[in-house]
This record gives C-alpha cells, sequence and structure tokens, in this order.
C-alpha cells in the first residue's frame, strides 16, 4: 500500500502538519497550504506512515508536485 | 447683548439640534463599524462606511452640503462623475488571475447562469411598488458585487446608493450562511460528490489575449459596461504583460487602498436620516437577500441544466459561485465539496465561474444602464 501525496492546486504550503514517521489515517488534515488568497487543508489520499515530506513552510508548490511519500 | 449672543452661540451649535433621526442613525453606523472591527465583516468598506453615517448626521456640520461640503465633494467628484468604481475595477483587474476560467471558457454559461437572480428580483422588486430604474439598483445587488451595485445605483437611483450599497457589502460578508442551505437544498449528495477532473494548462499568449479579446467583445456588444470593463481588463493586462510590475502592484495595492477610503466615507455620507429611515429600506434589504439567494440558486440550477449535456459531469455547486463575491462563494463551494468528500478540491473549479461571475454582473449592469438611462 502506501501513496503520494500530490498538489491538489497551485499556491503555498502554509503550514505542515505531520513528520517523517507519523502515523496517518485517509482524510486526515496533513498539509495547510494557500491558495487563491484563501486557506485550505490537503488530506492524506491514504492512510499509513509519512516516509519522506517534500516540502516546508512557505513553499510555493504547482499543481500536482509531490509534497509526500506515504508508506 | 450678551443675552442674544448667547442665544446665538447656543442654536448655532449643533449638539440641540439633533434629531431622533440622527440617534437612530448614529446607532446604524456604529453597528456597521462594531460588524466590522468585532465579526470582520467587510471592514475595508463597512468601517469607513459606518463613519460616514455618522458624519452625515451631525447637525450644522454640512458636510453633504452640496457645493460645499467635504464628504459632498469626495461623493461628487468620486462617484457622481463615476471615477472611483472604474478604478476599484482597475486593481480587480490587477489582481484576477482569469486562469481557471480560460482553462474551461465553458463556465462563462454559469457566471451567466447566477445573473438570472437578478433579474428575478428586479421584477420582484417592480411588482413591490419600486420604480424600473430603482428595481435595478435593487436587482444588481444579487451580483454581488459591491463596486458594480455602487455604479448601477448612483447612475439609476442615487437616492437609494446607501441602502443597497450596504445590503451588497452586508450580505457579500454573510456568503458563507446565505449559500450552503441554498446549495444543499438543490443538489444531491452524490452531486455534491462529484469528483471534476484536472484542468488544462493556461498558457502565457491566452492570458495575454483575453484581456484584449474580451475588452472588444464585451464593449461592442454592450456599450455601457465600457468604463468597468476597460479598467477591468486594462488591470488585468497590466498584471499578465509581465512587464509593468509596478504599474500591477500600484493599481492593486495603493491606488486601491486610497480608492476605496474614498469610496467608504462617500457611500456612508449619503445616509441621512431623512433619507435612509424609510421603510423601503427595510423592503431593499429582504429584496438584496432574496437577490444573493435567487442568484445562487440559478446558478445552481445552470450547473445542473449543463449536465444534461456533458460527457463528463461538472459539479453543480459549482454554480453557485457564478455570484461575483470573489472568492468567498467559491471558498464556500470548495468547503461544501470537502464535507461530502474530503479528496475533492473544487476551489479552481469553482474560481472559474466565480470570476465570469464579475463580467456577468457588469454584463447585467451594462443592460440595465443601456435600457433604462
Amino acid at each position: 500500500m502506501g501513496c503520494k501525496v500530490l498538489a491538489p492546486m497551485v499556491g503555498k504550503i502554509v503550514k505542515v502538519k505531520v513528520k517523517v514517521g507519523d502515523k496517518v489515517e485517509r482524510d486526515q488534515e496533513i498539509f495547510v497550504m494557500e491558495s487563491m488568497k484563501l486557506e485550505s487543508s490537503v488530506f492524506s489520499p491514504c492512510s499509513g506512515t509519512i516516509k519522506e515530506i517534500k516540502v516546508s513552510e512557505g513553499d510555493r508548490i504547482e499543481e500536482d508536485d509531490l509534497l509526500a511519500i506515504i508508506e | 447683548m450678551l443675552h442674544s449672543s448667547l442665544a446665538d452661540i447656543i442654536s448655532s451649535c449643533g449638539l440641540f439640534s439633533v434629531s431622533f433621526g440622527n440617534a437612530l442613525m448614529w446607532i446604524i453606523g456604529g453597528t456597521l463599524i462594531y460588524l466590522a472591527i468585532a465579526r470582520k465583516f467587510e471592514p475595508l468598506l463597512l468601517l469607513p462606511i459606518g463613519f460616514g453615517i455618522i458624519l452625515a448626521n451631525l447637525p450644522f456640520a454640512d458636510l453633504m452640503k452640496p457645493g460645499e461640503g467635504l464628504l459632498w465633494r469626495f461623493y461628487h467628484y468620486g462617484i457622481q462623475w463615476e471615477v472611483i468604481p472604474p478604478l476599484i475595477f482597475l486593481g480587480l483587474g490587477a489582481l484576477t488571475d482569469f486562469g481557471p476560467l480560460l482553462s474551461r471558457p465553458s463556465l462563462i454559461f454559469l457566471g451567466a447562469g447566477a445573473q438570472v437572480g437578478v433579474y428575478i428580483t428586479f421584477f420582484f422588486a417592480k411588482l413591490m411598488g419600486f420604480s424600473l430604474a430603482e428595481a435595478a439598483a435593487i436587482g444588481i445587488i444579487g451580483g454581488a458585487d459591491g463596486p458594480t451595485t455602487i455604479y448601477v445605483t448612483s447612475k439609476l437611483a442615487p437616492h437609494l446608493l446607501g441602502s443597497c450599497a450596504v445590503s451588497a457589502y452586508s450580505y457579500m460578508a454573510l456568503v458563507p450562511v446565505i449559500q450552503p442551505p441554498v446549495i444543499k437544498l438543490l443538489t444531491t449528495k452524490e452531486e455534491r460528490k462529484i469528483v471534476m477532473k484536472k484542468s488544462r494548462k493556461v498558457s502565457r499568449i491566452e492570458r495575454i489575449l483575453f484581456p484584449l479579446l474580451a475588452t472588444l467583445v464585451v464593449v461592442l456588444l454592450f456599450p455601457p459596461s465600457a468604463p468597468l470593463m476597460a479598467m477591468f481588463m486594462l488591470g488585468n493586462l497590466f498584471r499578465e504583460s509581465g512587464v509593468v510590475e509596478r504599474l500591477s502592484s500600484a493599481a492593486q495595492n495603493e491606488l486601491m487602498n486610497i480608492v476605496t477610503i474614498f469610496l467608504g466615507i462617500s457611500v456612508g455620507a449619503t445616509m441621512n436620516a431623512e433619507t435612509f429611515l424609510r421603510p423601503q429600506v427595510l423592503m431593499i434589504f429582504f429584496l438584496g437577500l432574496f437577490a444573493f439567494a435567487s442568484s445562487t440558486a440559478t446558478g445552481v440550477l445552470v450547473a445542473k441544466i449543463m449536465n444534461l449535456f456533458l460527457k463528463e459531469k461538472i459539479n453543480p455547486m459549482i454554480g453557485a459561485a457564478g455570484v461575483s463575491a470573489v472568492p468567498m462563494s467559491a471558498r464556500v463551494v470548495h468547503q461544501l465539496g470537502q464535507e461530502e468528500n474530503r479528496q475533492n478540491y473544487l476551489l479552481m473549479h469553482a474560481m472559474g465561474p466565480n470570476i465570469a461571475g464579475v463580467i456577468g454582473t457588469i454584463v447585467a449592469a451594462a443592460i440595465f444602464i443601456g435600457v433604462l438611462k
């Protein structure tokens, strides 16, 4: 199992809510991002353990950028 | 001698001439200031409007005396001369990313769909005894666009300016309360769950051509839209050209902030006790709410009609974002989508109709002005 977390839309990472090694459930909030001057949440697409986080707070992201890898 | 000059001083002193209506208007102005500060209701506008209301109801201060008063000058040269609303649109153009609309141009229908509520409200207002010009000003509240409402009202029914503007800005702050029940009533759970396909990337050349072509098409079709449309698209050309960063930034920051100050204070200053404290003002607030709700409803319904013909279904909730309350109503749609399915990110899809709605409201306004002026 496992999955990749991709940026759902263009914007900026405001907050990273998890760290490497954390266990996450599907639909758990893992990032807060800002897009079109609005904050919204990025939810985990699957359950597992965070293996890697590719972005940090303040990073600009494009749609489909890899944000994190979950195993 | 001493006696009579003392009497003069007292009679020229405003304090003893405050009417009950003035005091009531102070309370209304104070309420708007309170909502702006404590509840963060559109503070950039409701705060100066609230203070403007208090200032307009100070006896003998004559701030709104034609030809003389300070606030009258702001109002006359800024709003009556139709300078401020187009300048606001210059800033909005520089702020607006038309990408979500360009990537799926058919969404323009949703921006038009939400304007049907404007016309429904127009007919209701006429039935309730308002004149055609007044009914147009009230209907346009449903477009959920402050500067357009002010522009239309100042041209067609200037005596209603304060109530229409305050109604538009208050309900805009209440978009997250007004829209969700209407959207839920008209959509099924299954429809709200629809995940939309990613939209295509928009090239730089499309972004640059859009303001030029949109100006040509819209202004040629609806000439009275020219002042608002011209400034809106000039601002957007500043943004997308990529070579006049300074002008783009000035339009969306400094200039926008400056004209917002004069807009707020002038609109507030038109609200004196004699013109505002009438039963018809309550009707305007009621119709304004009706306008917001019916625009939301017609936007959703047009999206559902489009779905009958589309192979790839759109989430009908994005139709509700066809009112031009940018970006609040896109956000409302996004959140409702995530209530049903957390993996559904509708924000960008809803931004398309949302910005199409701004143009839709300008066109609706141009039609009213063209027909009624």
